[in-house]
C-alpha cells in the first residue's frame, strides 16, 4: 500500500492572499508526483477523501490539490482572476454552463464521456455524474402529533395551521449569497407558482437564511429548526447520526434534481490527469460507487422510479437566470416575500 | 474512375462512355444544387430560430412605472438547445446603451428602418450567427430604442452540413450508379441491333440474294439500303456468270461434235491408211479437246456452285446408279466391266449436280487410266455418321511421290503422260467433297495394280 499523506488544511475564511474566498484546502500529495492535479470544488474536501484515495491508487503519481470554495467563488477564480484550476467541480450547473459558454472550459472526450446520455454532458465540456434531489428536511419533534407534509402544498397547509411552531424555525437558502440555492429557488420557481406562494408563508415566518445544506441540517438536528426547505438530500443522508431526529421529504409535486458536474478550465495545465478524474468520476458515479463516493450516482432507472424527480437540464436556459436584470429582478421578488419587515 | 480512350471502332464502348460522361456531370450539378439548397435552407432555420429567441425577448421588455423591465423568458434560451450544445451569447441594449448580457457582443448589421437584421461575425475565437431586433417603448413619454442581439454557434449547422453533405455524396453515387447502369444498357441495346442485323445476314443460305428486309432501327436503314443495293448488284454478276458458262458450254461444245461428226464421217470414205490415222489422231484431239472444255466448265460450275451451295436431302444410291448406268456404254467401249454395290441406301445433305459430277469424273479417270477388259468396281458402304462411296480399277494406279498433289488443278500424275487429260478430274472431285463438309482420299490398292478413290459424305 502507498502511503498516502493527507492534511487537512482548514484556512481562514478571509483569505487575503488571493481574491477569491477559499473555504478549506486539502493536500493530497504523493511520494514522486509526474503530475499536479489542482481541484477546484463546492464540496466539503471530506467527502471527496475516499474518492481521491481510490483515484491515485489506480492513477499513482497524481498528486491533488483540493480546494473548496462556494460556488460563485469558482466563476470568480476561473473567469476573473484567471487561476490555473485543472478540474471544476460544482454543483451549481448554471454557473458551470456559463463557464462552459463563455470559453472557459476545455473539450474532452473518453469512452466514459461518450457513454453519458446527452442530458448529462453539455458540448464535451460539462460532465454530470451525480442526480442530488432538493429535499425538505424536517424535525421529527417540531411534527410531533401533525401529518408529515407530503408536497409543498402540505407544507404551506401546515405551516399557515400553526404559525407558532414554525415562527422563526424555518430555514432555507439565502438565494443572493449562495448559488445553489439560487438555481433551486429559480428552478423551483419555473416549476411551479406554488414557490412563490411557500416563499410568502415562510416569510411571513421569520426564516433563518442559511449559506449551505450541513449547517441547515446540522440545526434541524438540534431542534433549532422545524423545517429546512431546499437542503440537498444527499447531505442531510449522509448524516447518519442525525437519522433519529430528521426526516427527509422528497416533495411529491416535483423534486428539483440537481447534477454535480465536472469541467476543465481553459487555465488546465494537468489536463490528462483531469481527464482521467473526470473518466473516475463518471465511472463512479454511474454505478452505484463501490462505496468510494459520498454522493448518489445516476443508477439507470433512478428517473423511470420516480416521475416527480425532475432533473435540472444541462443547457443554454441556465444562463437566462444568471442575467443581471433576470437575477435582480428575481432576487426583488424573492426579497419582497422572504424578507419581511418586522 | 479510370477512364480508358474509346476505340474508334466499337459504337457501344463510346456511347457508353458518352453516358457515363453525363451521367457524372448530372451527379456532380445534382451534388451542388441538393448542397447549397440544404445550407440556404439550414442557414435560414438557424436564422428563424434565433429571431425567435430575440423576439421572445422583446416581448417580455416592459415599462413598469417608468423602469425598463427586461424578464428573458426561461424559452429564449433553451429553444435554441441542440443536439450539439452550441453556445449561446445575447445582449440587450437601450439606445445603444447596454443593458444586461454580453457586453462585447456585436450587434447584426441592418439596413436603415430594418427592424430585424442577420449577420455572421467571429466572436471569442468561433463564427457567430447573430440575430438582432429592434423594438421602440416609450420611457415617461421618451421614445426608447430597445436592441435585442442572441448568437448562436453554428456547430449544429456545421454537424448538419456534414451530414447532408455525406447524404448528398451517397445520392450522387447511386444517381451516377444508376445512370451508367442505364448507359451500359442502352449501349448493348444499340450494338443489338447491329448484331441483330448482322445476323440475319450472315444466317441466310448463300444463294439467298434477296434484299434484306429486316426491322432496324432509323439510323441504320441506309446502311441496310447499301447492302441490299450491294446484294442486287452481285446478285446480278452471279446470274451473268452462270449465263455465261451455259452459253460458253454451248458454244464450245456443239462445233466440237460437228466437227467430230464430219471427221467420222470422213474416216469411212478414207482408204489410205495414212489418212486414216491422222483423221483418228484428229479425232483423238477434238475427244480430248471437247472431254477438257467439258471438265473446265463442269469445274466452273461446281466452283461457283459450291460457293453458293444449296444443301438438299439426296439419295446417294439412285445417284450414283444413274452416273454408273450413264457410264456404262463408255466402259463397254473398253469391254470394261463396271459394277455398283450398295447395300445400304445413305441420305446425305448435297448438291445432287455436284455430287453427279464427282462420281462422274472420278469413273471418267478410272475407265481412261484402267487397261481394257479390266473391272471397275463401285462400292457404296454407309458408317454411323458418313457415307462412302470407293471406286477401284485394276489401271496403272497413282504415283507413290506427289500423290497429294493431284488434286491441284491442272496437276497430272507423272505415269499419266502418255494419256490425254486436263488435270481436272480429281479437282473438281475434292472441290465438291470439301464443299460438303467430306473428304476425298486417293491411294492404291493394297497388294496390287490399280487405284482406289474414296469419297466421303457426312449422313444427313
Amino acid at each position: 500500500m502507498r502511503a498516502i499523506v493527507l492534511s487537512l488544511a482548514l484556512s481562514l475564511l478571509a483569505q487575503t492572499l488571493t481574491a477569491f474566498e477559499i473555504e478549506e484546502q486539502a493536500s493530497f500529495p504523493v511520494p514522486d508526483p509526474t503530475a499536479q492535479l489542482r481541484v477546484i470544488s463546492t464540496a466539503d474536501a471530506g467527502l471527496f477523501t475516499p474518492f481521491i484515495e481510490a483515484f491515485q491508487a489506480d492513477n499513482p503519481g497524481v498528486a491533488v490539490d483540493y480546494v473548496m470554495v462556494s460556488s460563485a467563488q469558482i466563476n470568480a477564480a476561473l473567469a476573473e482572476e484567471g487561476e490555473r484550476f485543472d478540474l471544476a467541480i460544482s454543483s451549481a450547473m448554471d454557473l458551470q454552463i456559463q463557464l462552459a459558454n463563455d470559453g472557459l472550459a476545455r473539450p474532452y472526450r473518453s469512452m466514459a464521456t461518450d457513454s453519458l446520455p446527452d442530458w448529462a454532458r453539455w458540448r464535451d465540456r460539462v460532465f454530470a455524474f451525480t442526480l442530488e434531489p432538493a429535499t425538505i428536511v424536517l424535525s421529527r419533534d417540531a411534527f410531533d402529533g401533525l401529518a408529515l407534509p407530503r408536497t409543498r402544498q402540505d407544507l404551506i397547509t401546515v405551516l399557515r395551521d400553526h404559525p407558532e411552531r414554525f415562527e422563526h424555525r424555518i430555514g432555507t437558502y439565502d438565494v443572493r449569497e449562495s448559488g445553489l440555492g439560487y438555481l433551486f429557488a429559480t428552478q423551483d420557481g419555473r416549476s411551479s407558482e406554488t414557490f412563490w406562494r411557500l416563499v410568502q408563508v415562510m416569510g411571513g415566518l421569520r426564516p433563518q437564511l442559511y449559506g449551505a445544506s450541513a449547517a441547515m441540517i446540522e440545526d434541524v438536528a438540534t431542534g433549532r429548526l422545524a423545517v429546512a426547505y431546499n437542503v440537498l438530500g444527499s447531505y442531510a443522508q449522509l448524516r447518519d447520526d442525525l437519522g433519529r431526529n430528521i426526516h427527509i421529504i422528497a416533495p411529491e409535486d416535483f423534486t428539483t434534481v440537481m447534477m454535480r458536474s465536472a469541467l476543465i478550465p481553459a487555465s488546465a495545465q494537468a489536463t490528462e490527469a483531469a481527464g482521467r478524474f473526470i473518466d473516475h468520476l463518471i465511472e463512479t458515479g454511474w454505478t452505484d460507487g463501490g462505496g468510494r463516493f459520498a454522493f448518489p450516482g445516476i443508477t439507470p432507472g433512478t428517473m423511470a422510479q420516480n416521475a416527480s424527480l425532475r432533473p435540472i437540464q444541462l443547457g443554454p436556459g441556465l444562463l437566462v437566470y444568471l442575467d443581471r436584470l433576470k437575477r435582480r429582478q428575481f432576487l426583488e421578488e424573492w426579497e419582497a416575500a422572504m424578507v419581511q419587515p418586522d | 474512375m479510370k477512364r480508358r480512350r474509346a476505340r474508334p471502332g466499337s459504337i457501344r464502348r463510346r456511347l457508353t462512355l458518352q453516358l457515363l460522361t453525363g451521367a457524372a456531370v448530372m451527379a456532380v450539378v445534382l451534388f451542388l444544387i441538393v448542397f447549397s439548397f440544404a445550407r440556404q435552407i439550414g442557414a435560414e432555420s438557424q436564422d428563424r430560430i434565433l429571431a425567435a429567441s430575440a423576439a421572445a425577448i422583446l416581448d417580455a421588455t416592459t415599462v413598469q412605472s417608468g423602469d425598463l423591465r427586461v424578464d428573458i423568458p426561461y424559452s429564449a434560451f433553451t429553444m435554441l438547445d441542440n443536439a450539439v450544445d452550441d453556445r449561446v451569447f445575447y445582449r440587450i441594449t437601450q439606445d445603444g446603451e447596454g443593458l444586461t448580457g454580453y457586453d462585447d457582443l456585436p450587434a447584426a448589421r441592418r439596413a436603415d428602418g430594418d427592424s430585424a437584421g442577420f449577420d455572421t461575425v467571429t466572436y471569442r475565437g468561433e463564427a457567430l450567427r447573430l440575430a438582432t431586433l429592434s423594438r421602440l417603448v416609450s420611457i415617461d413619454g421618451t421614445p426608447a430604442r430597445i436592441d435585442v442581439t442572441v448568437g448562436q454557434t453554428r456547430d449544429a449547422q456545421a454537424e448538419m452540413l456534414a451530414r447532408i453533405l455525406r447524404m448528398t455524396v451517397l445520392l450522387g453515387l447511386g444517381f451516377f450508379v444508376a445512370s451508367a447502369g442505364l448507359a451500359v444498357l442502352a449501349g448493348q441495346s444499340t450494338a443489338a441491333s447491329l448484331q441483330r442485323l448482322a445476323g440475319s445476314v450472315s444466317r441466310r443460305g448463300p444463294a439467298d440474294l434477296r434484299p434484306v428486309v429486316a426491322e432496324v432501327p432509323r439510323e441504320m436503314r441506309s446502311l441496310v439500303e447499301s447492302l441490299n443495293s450491294l446484294i442486287a448488284r452481285l446478285s446480278g454478276a452471279l446470274n451473268r456468270t452462270e449465263e455465261f458458262i451455259a452459253e460458253a458450254a454451248h458454244r464450245v461444245r456443239t462445233p466440237l461434235a460437228t466437227v467430230r461428226a464430219h471427221a467420222e464421217n470422213t474416216l469411212r470414205r478414207v482408204d489410205k491408211e495414212e489418212n486414216r490415222v491422222a483423221l483418228r489422231e484428229m479425232m483423238r484431239a477434238i475427244d480430248e479437246s471437247s472431254r477438257a472444255a467439258g471438265q473446265l466448265l463442269d469445274h466452273a460450275m461446281v466452283s461457283l456452285r459450291a460457293d453458293q451451295l444449296e444443301l438438299t436431302p439426296l439419295a446417294l444410291r439412285p445417284l450414283v446408279r444413274d452416273v454408273v448406268a450413264r457410264l456404262r456404254p463408255v466402259a463397254d467401249l473398253k469391254d470394261m466391266d463396271l459394277t455398283f454395290e450398295a447395300t445400304h441406301e445413305a441420305e446425305i445433305m448435297g448438291d445432287a449436280i455436284l455430287v453427279q459430277n464427282a462420281v462422274r469424273n472420278i469413273l471418267d479417270n478410272a475407265i481412261k487410266y484402267a487397261p481394257s477388259e479390266t473391272p471397275i468396281s463401285v462400292v457404296l458402304t454407309v458408317q454411323t455418321s458418313s457415307a462412302t462411296l470407293t471406286i477401284r480399277d485394276l489401271g496403272r494406279g497413282f504415283p507413290l511421290t506427289g500423290s497429294d498433289r493431284l488434286t491441284r488443278r491442272f496437276v497430272r500424275g507423272e505415269n499419266a503422260s502418255d494419256v490425254v487429260g486436263s488435270g481436272l478430274g480429281l479437282t473438281i472431285a475434292e472441290e465438291v467433297a470439301r464443299a460438303h463438309h467430306g473428304s476425298l482420299s486417293i491411294a492404291n490398292n493394297e497388294g496390287g495394280p490399280g487405284a482406289c478413290v474414296q469419297l466421303s459424305f457426312p449422313l444427313r
